[in-house]
């Protein structure tokens, strides 16, 4: 038996296994002995890993979805097209496992449905509560084609087209307002705040990165997905697609350079404690270094470029939620968190199990465009499905 | 009704701890040596340099844990109390988060855990009773009654002893206004109480933002739907000229016809 499970056991493929083991450890700690027991969180430090990287960094990666869906639908971008299914999967996996996380987080996570029906209007969480729902619903309709094709059902795939263009505006107006509400979680607690992450602007902020990392997203899964399943990359869409980034971050930085002019952050920004360090990794690893990548064509134009100068962005995002929801606030609440083995271990799983559930989806359901070999689909292949590959081609069959 | 509060004057407080004695019977709490908010202690006592210092829920005028809760598990009663509804409370702790005043606690080792907070025993103050923490205090450091009364007798006492207070209340106007109210014999920031919070209430920091949501939805979708209304326009018109110049190629009477025309 092992002789015959052993080809199997790639270096990924055992990564994966111990990640998951470990994750599924720290859940029975986590549903068996608490929140107390499972993390670092105090009543001094009540947010910790699970908001800021399983929902803060988890919404803001899967913003390619709206991005692409409504380039490709309400500004009749037809090139982004051969980009969009993979962005909507990525999109719809993201949130589903952004729900998954704070199953983990919530302590009373069977009451998660509260929100539906014990109305609070004035809470920025209850509006965001609200916008995921309603739009991890959006994202599976907006899905279901990929699975309705699979299966060959012709009805439910025109049901879907004919409510497309109304799904993806909801998509892009619900998106842009928990994307941002994300960071007007943060407007609330003005002196709790290092001042150097406060802003008036928060939303603002969070909705620009949010628009600047979704592409950048989608072009790291290209790239991944083609090495993967060795096909080729569709690197002239994408360097294009880098241009929203570029203007997103740009919009981004001058945003913050106000900040530090209107709110007198030049000492805060010039002061080299742990803050201020990782203030300056996050603006230029994550912004200014991006921005030049991206502004080169001899650099942007080629996979490596392109690809470093997305990574760069991905991991910038990354830093600039966690530094807010965790090194802002550390300093008030005067803990040091650092999370535990077993947040650590949660969060590592739900990475894994997000690419994992891709790969899966990848390969079974028609994600990415078929690479054409001179030779027609077979008629009738595609004939109801909501994302022809691209009108032209569409036309010409 | 008339919103009630409490008027704390630390002058008077001798640190004898029968008001953290009378939290912990009120809620059912083992009493405890440890003077610190927690979980089993609404109500704490903390000596700092000399002075003691009471810590517990401050029941704002416009509570912030009552704004930010997803589910509107808190309230803020006419009578003056914030209270926690536990059955709608989801458990995201963004009360904690927020609170101005770090109140809240959480049972973090409880497998169904409650957000915790004094609530100024707000079904003893509702039969027209006296909080526990009022009734029991030797020194009457505690005075309970409508807020502007306490108001009114704060600046009665500053007023007739200056040298013993500092000049300020504090509850008055911090964070919008609190129905619990202090009077202090030296700076508020020394003795750990925040100082440096808005006069305004902090909830006006996200309404702000919260309000011009119907209006964003609205617009914005007006929006969406005009730019793709255009563009689609455009797609159509472009492959109906499409469509014309594959007929006449394929016609050349027809775009002799055409010329005609002109």
């Amino acid at each position: 038996m092992i002789q015959l499970r052993a080809p199997k056991l790639t270096f990924w493929g055992i990564a994966f296994w111990a990640v998951m083991a470990l994750g599924i450890v720290a859940t029975v700690v986590r549903f068996t002995q608490g929140l107390g027991a499972s993390t670092n969180l105090s009543d001094k430090f009540p947010w910790g890993l699970w908001i800021g990287f399983d929902i803060l960094c988890g919404v803001a990666l899967a913003a390619g979805g709206f991005v692409v869906a409504g380039s490709v639908y309400i500004f009749n971008l037809e090139r982004y097209r051969p980009i969009l299914r993979p962005a909507i999967l990525t999109a719809f996996l993201g949130y589903l496992l952004v729900a998954f996380a704070l199953m983990y987080d919530l302590g009373r996570p069977w009451n998660i449905w509260h929100p539906v029906i014990m109305w609070n209007p004035r809470s920025v969480m209850f509006e965001v509560g609200w916008c995921v729902i309603l739009y991890t619903t959006v994202l599976a309709l907006e899905f279901s084609p990929m699975v309705f094709e699979k299966l060959n059902l012709k009805r439910p795939q025109t049901i879907i087209k004919s409510i497309t263009i109304p799904l993806v505006i909801a998509g892009v107006i619900l998106s842009s307002l928990h994307q941002s509400s994300l960071g007007s979680l943060f407007l609330i607690v003005p002196e709790k705040v290092y001042p150097l992450w406060y802003s008036a602007n928060l939303p603002y902020l969070f909705f620009l990165t949010a628009v600047a990392v979704g592409p950048a997203m989608v072009t790291i899964e290209s790239f991944l997905s083609s090495r993967a399943f060795h096909r080729e990359i569709e690197l002239p869409i994408l360097v294009r697609l880098g241009r929203v980034t570029v203007a997103a971050l740009g919009i981004y930085f001058v945003l913050k350079i106000q900040d530090v002019l209107s709110y007198g952050l030049l000492s805060y920004v010039f002061t080299m404690n742990i803050e201020g360090i990782l203030y300056w990794a996050e603006m230029l690893l994550g912004v200014v270094l991006p921005i030049i990548l991206l502004l080169i064509p001899s650099i942007r134009t080629t996979k490596r470029g392109l690809f470093l100068a997305s990574l760069f962005v991905v991991l910038g995002v990354i830093l600039n939620r966690m530094n807010l929801s965790i090194t802002a606030v550390d300093r008030y609440s005067g803990v040091g968190y650092f999370p535990s083995l077993m947040e650590i271990a949660v969060t590592m799983m739900i990475v894994a199990i997000g690419f994992a559930a891709f790969r899966l989806a990848a390969k079974h359901l028609p994600v990415f465009p078929e690479e054409t070999h001179g030779e027609a689909h077979p008629p009738g292949r595609h004939p109801y499905e909501m994302i022809p590959l691209s009108s032209k081609e569409v036309t010409s069959n | 009704m008339m919103k009630h509060g409490i008027l704390i004057d630390l002058t008077l407080c001798v640190g004898c701890y029968a008001c953290e004695e009378a939290d912990a019977e009120r809620w059912g709490h083992p009493s405890s040596d440890i003077h610190e908010l927690s979980s089993t202690q609404n109500t704490a006592v903390v000596d700092v340099d000399g002075v003691y210092v009471s810590k517990q829920c401050m029941h704002c005028n416009e509570p912030t844990c009552e704004s930010v809760c997803p589910v509107g598990a808190f309230e803020k009663t006419a009578l003056g109390p914030v209270i926690y509804h536990e059955q709608r409370c989801m458990g995201c702790r963004y009360c904690m988060q927020a609170c101005p005043f770090d109140v809240p606690r959480y049972q973090w080792d409880s497998l169904n855990p409650e957000v915790t907070k004094c609530d100024l025993c707000y079904d003893r103050i509702r039969e027209g009773g006296q909080p526990a923490c009022v009734e029991v205090c030797p020194a009457e450091a505690r005075v309970f009654g409508p807020l502007d009364d306490l108001i009114a007798e704060a600046k009665r006492r500053i007023s007739e002893t200056p040298d013993q207070y500092i000049s300020h209340i504090y509850g008055v106007k911090e964070a919008g206004g609190t129905s619990v109210l202090f009077l202090a014999p030296k700076d508020f920031a020394e003795l750990g109480l925040r100082t440096q919070l808005p006069d305004h209430p902090l909830p006006t920091l996200t309404w702000a933002i919260l309000s011009k949501i119907p209006n964003y939805v609205f617009w914005g979708t007006t929006m969406l739907a005009g730019v793709w209304w255009i563009t689609n326009r455009r797609k159509e018109v472009m492959e109906y000229e499409q469509a014309l110049e594959r007929m006449e190629q394929g016609n050349p009477s027809r775009r002799v016809n055409n010329n005609d025309h002109e």
